[in-house]
Parts: structure tokens; sequence; C-alpha cells
């Protein structure tokens, strides 16, 4: 009996294994951010590019920083999202421009609407780089000491939203 | 006047040289960058095409990574201050080489243990075979009862 139940149990156990890799997304690495102060900038503002956007200036509310561009089709997906939330009034949403150009940026948003209080355009990537950016859209959720809290990877999604931003993003309001 | 206008012509003369020296320098210098950024971007993972290091990947982020990095190295940081800054933005799954501390042990030491495993797997095997061969082969009882009867048939042929 044994002679079929040890390789049966090895068996399972390396498939128990690989089953929960497959299910595991690779893109999505945990950022050594989180928990970290978010790191300082000053960009100059998409629709005033005289005008500075700095972190600095959000210390004392939870703010939600999202990094997009409209060469961007994940930030497409997300935005009717972004919009909800910006207009249910939760939490202001602010805005990185990652490596755009002004007129493509100001197009987009035209078209689609702006969910964002404040864009500020990365054009080299040096901030995306600062904030660990690797794939646009990513989304941070920023508290009032101007620490990072979480990071979203990818489109946010109905189920993102609902059942991990704006539960976080309360809580961190009450603190 | 005759000297002040010697003085210009050589000076114009020499210009060019000097600019020459100028930038033959600054390319050797630039070699030595190159070598270095080769190394290191080596020793980093692409996070866009993720099994590509830094050095092999196309991807726009790793040409601005490599800018930063030549950057970095432009204000005079040393490598493992490179490495460093590009861990605590991306984490450690930008380095090739997982760094060995508690949460990788089981990464580094976990072939050894499957190598263990299986060599005391192999050796269970090994000593039940031989205690089954034991037990099959004949006993010196057996084989004292075997001998006249092997002696009788070699006699006959």
């Amino acid at each position: 009996m044994t002679r079929f139940m040890v390789p049966l149990a090895v068996f399972a156990a390396v498939a128990a294994f690989l089953g929960v890799g497959l299910t595991l997304d690779p893109r999505e690495i945990p950022s050594p951010l989180v928990g970290k102060a978010a790191p300082d900038f000053s960009l100059p503002q998409l629709q005033d590019p005289q005008q500075v956007f700095s972190p600095r200036d959000r210390v004392g509310q939870v703010w939600l920083l999202n990094v997009w561009a409209s060469w961007c089709g994940g930030c497409r997906d997300e935005h009717p999202f972004l919009m909800d939330l910006a207009r249910s009034g939760v939490v202001p949403v602010y805005g990185i421009g990652y490596k755009d150009r002004r007129e493509a940026a100001l197009a987009w948003l035209g078209r689609w609407g702006d969910p964002y209080q404040v864009t500020g355009m990365d054009d080299s990537g040096r901030v995306g780089i600062e904030y660990g950016v690797y794939g646009v859209p990513e989304t941070y959720v920023i508290d009032k000491t101007g620490v990072i809290r979480y990071k979203q990877i990818g489109p946010v999604d109905e189920e993102t939203l609902h059942g991990t931003l704006v539960p976080l993003i309360r809580e961190l309001q009450k603190q | 006047m005759k000297r002040l206008r010697v003085v210009v012509m050589a000076s114009l003369l020499c210009g060019p040289w000097l600019v020459a020296a100028e930038e033959a320098r600054s390319v050797s210098q630039d070699q030595h960058v190159d070598a270095r950024l080769k190394q290191l971007s080596l020793e980093l993972r692409c996070l866009v095409c993720q099994n590509q290091t830094l050095a092999d990947s196309h991807a726009p982020l790793a040409e601005d990574l490599r800018a930063e990095i030549r950057s970095m190295m432009a204000r005079g940081l040393s490598d493992e201050e490179i490495v460093d800054f590009l861990v605590s933005r991306y984490g450690d799954f930008v380095r090739y080489r997982p760094p060995l501390k508690s949460t990788t042990w089981l990464l580094w030491f976990g072939p050894f243990l499957f190598l263990v495993a299986g060599g005391a797997a192999l050796g269970i095997a090994i000593r039940r075979r031989q205690r089954l061969l034991a037990e099959a082969s004949p006993s010196d009882d057996e084989k004292n009862r075997a001998a006249p009867v092997a002696a009788a048939e070699e006699i006959h042929s």
C-alpha cells in the first residue's frame, strides 16, 4: 500500500504547489515602497506648466496618486472607475502623466473626462523610477503623513476599488 | 603687437588639439562607464520583460533605467549604492541573483533539501532490496544440501 501512497503524496504536494503558482500573477511584485514615505518631487502641472505639483502640498489628507498616460490601454480601462471615485468625493485623485506629451494628455482628458485634481507631467520618467513604476497604470494610496499605504499595479477595477481601495481610504481617514 | 598676434595664432592653432584631447579623455571615461554599466546591468532584471537582464532588454523602461544608472555613476555613486537605490524602489526582484536572507532560505537551500530527501529515499530502497535479496537467496543449510547434487551432476557430464 505504501508503495503507491508515498509517490501519490509527493505528486499531490508538487501539484498543489504548481497549482497555487499558476494563480499568482508574476507581474505583481510586492513593492518595497509600501509603508515608506512617498518620494518627493515637483513636476510641472499639465494644465498650467508654470505651476508645480508636489506631494508635500498634500500632507494632512489621504489622497490617491494615479500614474497614467494617454498611450496606455489599461488607463482607459480603469478610467471610468477613477471618474466614479472622483465624483463620489471619497478621496481626491491626483495624477502623474508618465512619459506623455502635453497635447496628447490634454486631448485624452478632454475626450474621456478628467478625474484628477492636478496632473504633474513626468516627461522623462524620472519620478516614475523614484516610485518604482514599471507598468502603467499604477495607483498609490498615500496617508495623512505622506506614507504610501498601498500600491495597485495595473488597472483599478470594480473589485479593487470597492473591495480594497475605498475601505482602506476610509480607514486611513479616521486615523 | 606682433607678440600678441603670435599668441592669438598659437592659441587658435592649438585650440582644436586641446579640444580633441578633452574629447579623447571623455571618450575613454565613457568607455569606463560603459563597461561598468554593462557589468552592473547584467546583474539587474528588466521589470517589463522579466526574464531578461537590464543589459539585454530594449524595453523603454530598461533604457530609462540604464540612463538613470549612468547619471548615478556620473554623480559618483558606487555600484552598491546604485543597486541599493533600485532595490529600494523595485524590491529584491530587480536583482538577478536573489540575496541570501530569511525569506529566501528555501529558494537557496530547497534544492539541497530535495537532494537529501532523494538520497534518504534511495538509501531506504537499497536497504530494503538487500533485505529481500537476503531472504530470497539460499541459506547455508540449503547450499549444503544442494552441493552433493551438483557434484553428482558434474560427474555425469
